[in-house]
């Protein structure tokens, strides 16, 4: 393995950090996924995209990471966690697909997106595991 | 499950049974390579690896106290060279549990 090969991208680019700091600020929900909610084009984004609907939210709000090397490679920068999906609500990073399919098996995602106004708690109650 | 004989760990699974082990002494560690079920997928495409996706599940005291991004993180970070490298690990999915965490998930089942 040569040398450049090991080097990691240190600095996320102006234009993706910009990118991404508008998608995490401006949505509510935000899937940073491969593909789009409506077609993941991984088990593991699409994975998080069925969760999430199956709690009752409709319209999901995704950065699809393959379209742009440097969004790929910047959300994990920005966030310091080297996988994608990942999934932010009002700002915050959440966690992958492991943490959703935990929070989703411990009632602790219905909790989140009912305290977050994400769903309206009457009309989804909290789905089966 | 598909029929598969004697199975040999590369190079990159006794990597990450070797730091887990060390870092986290855990009473239980299971890595399966997963690399075989994504292998089709687009973004694997020209990638030679037969190393890219595992799931490790692993039973450690010490991930007591911590929040589970927090468990993932630490592990994230013992592996952060193989992830970032070009031909190294595109997916680790983990599940990390405590003993006692771990013991009531038996006793549920």
């Amino acid at each position: 393995m040569t040398a450049h090969h090991l080097v990691a991208r240190r600095f996320i680019s102006d234009h993706a950090k910009s990118l991404i700091d508008n998608a995490v600020k401006q949505n509510a929900l935000v899937v940073f996924m491969k593909g789009t909610p409506d077609e993941p084009m991984c088990g593991f984004s699409r994975a998080v995209i069925q969760i999430l609907q199956m709690h009752g939210v409709d319209e999901i709000t995704g950065v699809d990471c393959l379209q742009d090397p440097e969004v790929r490679e910047g959300i994990k920068e920005y966030t310091d966690w080297p996988t994608i999906p990942q999934v932010y609500v009002k700002g915050e990073f959440i966690g992958g697909c492991d943490v959703m399919v935990q929070m989703h098996q411990s009632g602790e995602l219905h909790e989140l997106l009912v305290k977050e106004k994400l769903l309206d708690e009457e009309t989804n109650p909290e789905p089966e595991k | 499950m598909s029929s598969q004989s004697l199975r040999v760990a590369g190079p990159i699974e006794k990597l990450i049974e070797e730091r887990i082990s060390k870092e986290l002494v855990p009473t239980s560690l299971k890595i399966i390579n997963e690399s075989h079920m994504h292998r089709h997928h687009a973004p694997m495409q020209g990638v030679e690896s037969t190393e890219t996706h595992f799931r490790v599940k692993v039973v450690s005291e010490n991930s007591a106290g911590k929040s589970m991004i927090k468990r993932h993180r630490l592990i994230y970070g013992l592996l952060a060279n193989e992830m970032k490298a070009e031909n190294g690990i595109h997916a680790l999915a983990l599940e990390t549990k405590t003993p006692a965490e771990a013991e009531k998930t038996q006793t549920k089942q």
